[in-house]
């Protein structure tokens, strides 16, 4: 079936529909893209394949990374992120395809040539020298004068929060501060860009959240190019400007992060940043018997019957009674207080299970119980055309509010 | 060495109403395993060793410095630190760098070589002096072609520095390839993004890391040329006081019935292999401590 595209009965509007403004990208915090279009590009790669044997590890993958922003390569493990930035850093060489690193074509320059810093995941710091050593390293193979290596070391020393201890090995080191010596190692030859694979992989939970805090405020003060390797989306959201989403060796998506997360542009990338419910568009509407359909259509849109429904956990309101405003009937399945959030699964027509998150608020009646009626509305959506391949995304009109 | 039976290991913990019961008779049973243990060391390395201690001694301190005096003991035994020092030299610097060809590079007939490293630990030594002696003889494939050009192999000191350096080939490859291949190529990595060459990083960052192994190679590599007999034997001569190794002197020495120098020569060999022995155990605690302690 298609979804009428007359706009008089709109009860959601499409923020695809190009004439009307886009609530959405004319948030704020969106508007980097535009700014950064006059920047500099610090890291562009172009068309860039490499095949190990009979897998094909990265496929045709471009991007750039501006000047001074800390940019997420994000994707599932085997996408093909590590071996991105080991091209980069020219640890490995791409069977098709270059990397330009200021401007500069790097494709054919050795890795000590390219100027880059890198951090590892296991840090890598060498562990027959001292702190002082490993992060004069680079200084020395340089041949700088003394005093200024000294200084240097010093500077950096102080940079990350380790200046008692120069004289230690890195045995003696914990893990957080072991990965903090190897950032200034990384750092200490004003590299131009820094790249970072899964810094914070081999560390614990509590560590890893203090170190990843601490890095975005590095950046802020040292505003190095940054592009950090990571499959943990929450991480990413946590530290980057911009994200490169990556699955299967090939660019799913790039942009800033709040944008992907409520504009994906495939359903790969809306399930790989945060949850999403996923319902077919059909058999939501035609199940409706007593209610009216919902969404009963979207304007602009032509969709195929086997559409989807795409919707955030966090996005969906939940009612005892009906109010007025579109929604679905549900029935409680399961509840789970999470601490600071409860999680409700519901099912929608019997067998569709969604799962909602409300903030556990002691002022609002929250007390559901499995088997209980319930009555669902989405704030934001974004409906999915397997045919075309898009998103639509769809937030509730606000004449809809005032009619209810 | 008894150290390395593990007869300490933890038992399993057991209920408590069993305990008597269960612990006893395993208790019992370790302690009949250690005094087994013990005994069998003691019949087969401690009696011998005392025995020939005793032997040279037997006359007291001074007969032994007598005949260690001797000038064809002492050309023995510079002989053969000279072909020991040489032949480690060479096999520490080739097998390190054949260590890190095998760990650090993917080519077409790696394993072959790989297998083939292990050679001289499988052939019996004397065989592998003849190789050498067919080779590089008289009548041999190349010696025919270096004896009229003055070069002489065989039946002179690079034949035996050759035939110790054939039996001792496999000892620093073996250590180093387990040790580089556990280090990875992180490191030697950091280092070139860093800006360090090739030669500085193994210099600066390979080789200290590695330092431990290349001793611990470096030491059973001295060990072995030392005692090597059976290939020098076969490409030596065993000219006395020219091409006669301290081995070489010992086996003279008791063939001959005059076997007082052999004597006192063989406890200075098993003194030194002694020494080696602790070194080696010292080695090896760094080795373990280093892999354990990884940053």
């Amino acid at each position: 079936m298609t979804i009428a595209s007359s706009s008089s009965t709109g009860v959601f509007r499409s923020t695809e529909t190009r004439s009307k403004p886009d609530p959405v990208a004319g948030r704020s915090w969106l508007t980097t893209q535009a700014a950064t279009k006059e920047s500099t590009v610090a890291i562009e790669v172009r068309n860039l394949s490499k095949r190990y044997g009979t897998f094909q590890a990265i496929k045709d993958v471009s991007f750039e990374v501006i000047a001074g922003q800390l940019v997420a390569l994000l994707g599932p493990s085997g996408s093909g992120k590590s071996t991105i930035l080991r091209i980069i850093a020219g640890l490995e060489v791409a069977d098709t395809g270059g990397v330009l690193l200021t401007g500069e074509d790097a494709t054919r320059l050795s890795v000590q040539e390219r100027g880059v810093g890198f951090v590892f995941q296991h840090y890598a710091l060498f562990r027959h020298m001292t702190v002082r050593n490993n992060i004069a390293f680079g200084l020395k193979v340089r041949k700088l004068p003394k005093s200024e290596i000294r200084a240097r070391v010093d500077e950096l020393l102080e940079l990350v929060q380790l200046t008692g201890y120069a004289g230690r090995y890195p045995s003696q080191l914990s893990g957080g501060q072991r990965q903090r010596v190897a950032l200034a190692r990384a750092l200490a030859p004003r590299p131009k860009v820094l790249l970072l694979d899964e810094p914070f992989g081999a560390l614990d939970a509590k560590v890893r959240d203090e170190l990843r805090v601490w890095l975005r405020k590095l950046h802020d003060e040292v505003h190095v190019t940054s592009l950090f390797v990571t499959h943990d989306q929450r991480e990413a959201f946590e530290v980057a400007d911009q994200f490169i989403v990556l699955n299967a060796g090939k660019v799913q998506q790039v942009g800033p992060p709040q944008s992907l997360y409520l504009r994906p542009s495939s359903p790969f990338v809306a399930q790989f940043l945060g949850q999403v419910n996923i319902l077919p568009l059909e058999t939501i509407q035609l199940g409706s018997r007593s209610e009216a359909p919902f969404p009963s259509s979207l304007p602009g849109l032509a969709l195929q019957s086997d559409a989807q429904i795409y919707v955030r956990p966090h996005d969906l309101e939940v009612q005892r009674e009906r109010n007025g405003r579109p929604c679905w009937g549900a029935r409680v399945e399961r509840i789970t207080p999470l601490g600071g959030v409860v999680r409700m699964e519901l099912s929608i027509k019997g067998d569709h299970r969604i799962q909602l998150e409300l903030i556990s608020d002691p002022s609002l009646d929250l007390n559901f119980a499995p088997g209980d009626t319930v009555f669902v509305t989405p704030r934001h959506m974004n409906v999915f055309d397997a045919k075309s391949h898009t998103f639509h995304p769809v937030v509730l009109g606000h004449e809809i509010e005032a009619r209810a | 060495m008894a150290t390395d039976l593990r007869l300490d290991e933890p038992s399993l913990p057991v209920p408590a109403p069993n305990l008597w019961q269960a612990v006893r008779p395993s208790s019992l049973g370790r302690g009949l395993l250690a005094g087994a243990v013990l005994a069998w060391f003691a019949i087969l390395i401690l009696v011998p060793s005392l025995a020939l201690a005793r032997q040279v001694f037997l006359g007291g301190l001074k007969p032994f410095l007598q005949a260690v005096a001797r000038p064809e003991v002492q050309r023995a035994f510079g002989m053969s630190l000279g072909i020991t020092a040489l032949a480690t030299v060479v096999n520490t610097v080739f097998g390190i760098g054949l260590a890190l060809v095998l760990t650090r590079q993917r080519f077409w007939g790696r394993a072959l070589v790989d297998g083939v490293v292990d050679l001289p630990f499988a052939i019996s030594p004397i065989v592998a002096g003849l190789m050498l002696v067919v080779l590089y003889g008289p009548e041999g494939w190349l010696g025919r072609w270096l004896e009229p050009h003055g070069v002489r192999v065989v039946y002179a000191i690079p034949g035996m520095i050759l035939a110790t350096m054939f039996v001792t080939v496999p000892f620093v490859v073996r250590e180093l390839v387990p040790v580089l291949r556990e280090l990875g190529e992180e490191y030697e990595q950091a280092a070139h993004t860093l800006g360090a060459g090739r030669w500085r990083t193994f210099w600066s960052v390979t080789l200290p890391s590695i330092r431990w192994g290349v001793a611990y190679g470096v030491t059973l590599t001295v060990a072995r040329s030392l005692g090597e007999f059976g290939a020098v034997l076969v490409v030596s001569g065993n000219v006395i006081g020219h091409t006669q190794t301290a081995t070489l002197y010992i086996q003279e020495g008791v063939e001959s019935f005059h076997p007082e120098g052999a004597y006192a020569a063989s406890l200075v060999l098993a003194a030194i292999s002694f020494i080696l022995l602790v070194g080696m155990d010292f080695i090896r605690k760094h080795l373990e401590g280093g892999r354990e302690n990884r940053p």
